[in-house]
């Protein structure tokens, strides 16, 4: 069972990356934006698939809660912000 | 209760892997967000779910349940947030061109 969630973990990682090549290339920031909401959302269910594997998932879970607060309060600040700036 | 838990997580990370795809094949950022914010949140969902079917029943199914819903609530909300200061901010939707 340990192989199993040792396979998502590896998996969800490659995924990272392929958004992490929107991060870099994308041609205006909102792309770039976006493109970090998915890596969070991809590190939230990360953290949660190694506190299965490593049997403590009562600690890593409340991780994963308050990284997913924070990737809330950041990109309501990163979109208010470019939405008063006015430039794409 | 596993067979179930790995069936779930197996197509959850099939949905993540067509919002990947959808994230580079689409051509502008509307289109983009369409695949990130709606596949993204069902993915999310199948894993999460399917992680804590695993956990049994108890509070570690509680607490991955309470991630799973602040998940599911804030994804559409900050797509949506983004998409609006996009659409203020003067980007233009793709549309088809006239041959």
């Amino acid at each position: 069972m340990k192989e199993f969630f040792i396979f998502v973990l590896i998996m969800l990682s490659v995924l990272i990356l392929v958004y992490l090549y929107r991060v870099i290339q994308g041609p205006t920031v909102f792309d770039r934006v976006l493109g970090l909401n998915g890596i969070s959302t991809k590190a939230i269910i990360l953290v949660v698939v190694m506190g299965t594997v490593y049997d403590r998932v009562e600690m890593f879970v409340d991780i994963s809660t308050g990284y997913a607060l924070l990737n809330m309060v950041g990109a309501f600040a990163i979109a208010k912000f470019l939405e008063q700036r006015g430039t794409p | 209760m596993v067979v179930l838990s790995i069936a779930f997580i197996l197509a959850g990370l099939f949905f993540l892997l067509v919002a990947a795809i959808g994230t580079i094949r689409l051509p502008d950022v509307f289109t983009r967000s369409h695949a990130v914010s709606l596949t993204d949140s069902l993915g999310a969902f199948c894993v999460l779910f399917g992680l804590s079917l695993y956990q049994g029943f108890g509070i570690n199914m509680l607490k991955i349940l309470v991630v799973l819903a602040l998940l599911f609530l804030l994804n559409p909300v900050i797509a949506h947030a983004t998409l609006r200061a996009a659409y203020r901010a003067g980007v233009k939707p793709h549309t088809e061109e006239k041959s």
